[in-house]
């Protein structure tokens, strides 16, 4: 099934821009968030060596993935569990659905998934008439709005309280009283909920982490929605992107610290929940594994893109990010929002289907100083472009222009005549002290941003001017100065 | 069918690292101890705990059974679910004590106001307790569906950093593993913290100097 092509990001951000309270939240979350990692990072004395450990155990895995998904494999058959493997999401979709319906339920109740999330889990357990109940509660409230995630860590965040009251009003609280206390809402979300995860016998996550050495699966919460679902079901199916692994569980020691901080700022999250199989009384009875590809090999295979996969889903490049802070995550159009969304997006997509994402930044650098397994993700983003343009058709505005420069660059005197032909014609575009209108396609480039004109006198021109200057009057100044510096490298 | 799709994503997964060069070797030079006097890390741990919205009351082996009895009482707790293997010598009078043996069903389990566990190890730098299913901390739902968790840890338990702690608990990383760090929490709503959402609303650690 070839992926439909996401919508261009500039226009999907200018919309987002025109939404002032969108544009509040999102500075709100970010800046709140930014600041609550930046001091428990600095907490951290050995944090820099953290990174490069996570860096270098991630490099690890992905150099020797097919061992340890063999590993993990067996580990996890050994504890009792089943595991599956999926090349797309129809394969995965099919999968669950028929581990679903082989339990007979119509009904599951789900842990907050990213990878769920890409491969539309939902919609097609819908389409065999099983409905999932998203658990974790930003989820469930873009579930019961029919909206979509904005954010990574906080996916309602574009939502403020009195419309979160509204929904559940008209919803989960139909004839309840309700304030917009967040303390109520929650509150109203737990009874609803409980009931879920008392009566739900199949239980479908995600997974932070899956230890290939033990066959351990590591799932990071903080509500208890998670550990809610991993422990009552009697079934359990977690989907993994194959990136996920990690060698052994001494491992943990690494990321059990850079995710929590990363991520939502804490010291560590409320809850986390690690398992292997089955175990008797313990939990769910019956445990599938599926092992999710969607895209990844592809990201794999590329030498710069490589480096994606080692993403652990903190979402701390979104809060640090200019453009996303202003824009939110809905303007990106993909499951994976902010910077890692606009490399990761076009990498499982293919670049046709997501071409304007890599476009969707300032190349700061923030995200790279603040990922903690220290993706380069300017140096992918750069990389992407250059693919993009390649790829581009030799009759693309910009590479017509580009050619065009570069051979006028190429000679000093084609330079030198260029310039003065852009002053005398750039008079017509000049209003004020700056070109605020470009002709043609060059528009593109005026649209957002004012042009610098020419000035009147090049560099060189005025050199040469100064020098023929100073030899018609040999008395002057600085030009004395400096034959005095002519004598003394004679001497 | 499933072996195929194996063969197939295995061999896509060969192709794709074929070229790759073998990465460096992984440094380890991160603190995987802690050098602070134990007066510190104990100290520490108590302060995050407070930060996470914990309560913390420091007390003997002697004091235990009487601290909890207190706890149980300012906090209204009449029926505290315990793990088959809770010493007695923890146990509060006057409370109706419901070991799970045999196990309790669910919707008993609901009905209980509190529960009492010991813990496996717990880390200072963060604030956690560690349950692993080992001795006095019983089936992972017995901590998860009771409003309120009462854990007791010995102060020997308690060590600094994470790896650390991974590294106590590795050998039992076949079982079930549970992380606990404050009571549960939300900041979905507007991100102001509601703390109580499914897991326990409030987790009481009780520290025991045991050296």
């Amino acid at each position: 099934m070839p992926a439909r092509a996401l919508p261009m990001f500039p226009q999907a951000a200018k919309r987002a821009l025109e939404n002032t309270q969108l544009r509040r939240n999102m500075g709100n979350a970010t800046s709140t968030i930014r600041q609550k990692r930046a001091n428990v990072v600095a907490e951290v004395v050995d944090w820099e060596a953290l990174r490069s450990a996570g860096s270098a155990i991630k490099q690890r895995v992905m150099r020797h993935l097919d061992e340890y998904l063999l590993q993990l494999e067996a580990a996890v058959q050994r504890a009792g569990g089943q595991v599956h493997w999926a090349n797309d999401a129809a394969e995965a979709n099919r999968i669950i659905t028929d581990i679903v319906r082989a339990t007979g339920v119509e009904r599951v109740v789900k842990v907050k998934s990213m990878a769920t999330d890409e491969i539309q889990l939902n919609e097609a357990l819908a389409r065999h008439g099983i409905q999932a109940i998203e658990t974790d509660l930003a989820e469930l409230i873009i579930q019961l709005a029919h909206e979509k995630s904005s954010h990574i860590l906080v996916p309602a965040i574009h939502k403020n309280r009195s419309e979160i009251r509204d929904l559940f009003r008209s919803t989960i609280a139909r004839g309840q009283e309700l304030s917009d206390n967040p303390k109520e809402l929650a509150a109203a979300a737990r009874h609803y909920l409980r009931e879920q995860f008392f009566t739900a016998q199949v239980a479908i996550s995600g997974a932070n982490f899956g230890i290939a050495e033990t066959g351990s699966i590591c799932v990071v919460e903080s509500e208890g929605n998670g550990r809610m679902c991993l422990t009552l079901p009697q079934t359990l199916i977690t989907v993994m992107g194959i990136e996920k692994i990690l060698p052994s569980f001494e491992d943990l020691a690494v990321f059990l610290q850079l995710l929590p901080r990363s991520s939502t700022g804490e010291r560590m999250n409320p809850y986390t929940s690690i398992w292997s199989g089955v175990t008797p009384g313990d939990g769910p009875q019956t445990f599938h594994l599926v092992l999710l590809d969607n895209g990844r090999t592809n990201v794999l295979a590329d030498e710069v893109g490589r480096q994606t996969l080692h993403c652990i889903r903190c979402s701390a490049c979104l809060n640090v990010c200019p453009v996303y802070a202003r824009t939110g995550g809905h303007a990106y159009g993909s499951v994976y929002p902010g910077p890692i969304g606009a490399i990761l997006t076009p990498q499982l997509l293919g670049i046709e289907q997501a071409k304007s994402l890599p476009y969707a930044s300032t190349l700061c650098g923030a995200c790279y100083e603040v990922c903690p397994v220290k993706i380069n993700i300017p140096e992918v983003l750069l990389y992407l472009r250059g693919k993009i343009t390649e790829k581009a058709s030799a009759l693309n505005p910009e590479k017509v222009v580009m050619r065009q420069l570069a051979h006028i660059f190429a000679s000093p005197r084609r330079y030198a005549q260029a310039q003065q032909l852009a002053r005398t014609g750039q008079s017509f575009f000049i209003h004020g002290q700056v070109i605020d209108r470009l002709p043609g396609p060059l528009a593109a480039w005026t649209v957002a941003r004012d042009l610098a004109p020419i000035p009147k006198q090049s560099f060189h021109d005025w050199w040469k001017q100064r020098q023929s200057e100073q030899v018609q009057e040999p008395g002057a100044g600085s030009a004395s100065m400096s034959s005095t510096i002519n004598q003394q490298e004679d001497q | 069918m499933s072996e195929s799709v194996k063969a197939i994503m295995l061999a896509r997964i060969r192709q794709a690292i074929a070229a790759a060069p073998e990465p460096e070797p992984v440094q380890p030079d991160f603190q995987v101890h802690d050098e602070r006097d134990v007066a510190t890390i104990r100290a520490d741990f108590t302060q995050n705990l407070l930060d996470y919205k914990a309560s913390v009351i420091n007390t003997t082996a002697a004091e235990l059974s009487r601290q909890i009895a207190e706890l149980c009482l300012q906090e209204r707790i009449q029926r505290l679910v315990l793990p088959v293997d809770v010493p007695v010598s923890w146990l509060p009078a006057h409370i109706q004590a419901l070991r799970d043996d045999p196990p309790l069903a669910l919707r008993d389990l609901d009905a209980c106001d509190a529960v009492l566990t010991g813990c496996a190890v717990a880390i200072a730098r963060t604030g956690t307790i560690i349950l692993d299913g080992g001795e006095r901390q019983g089936r992972r739902i017995l901590s998860l569906v009771p409003d309120r968790h009462l854990c007791v840890v010995y102060a020997s338990q308690i060590v600094g950093l994470v790896p650390e702690a991974i590294a106590a608990i590795q050998e039992r990383a076949g079982h079930p593993i549970t992380l606990i760090s404050g009571p549960s929490a939300t900041s979905d709503i507007e991100l102001s913290r509601v703390e109580g959402v499914h897991g326990p609303r409030s987790l009481s650690v009780l520290i025991v100097q045991d050296r």
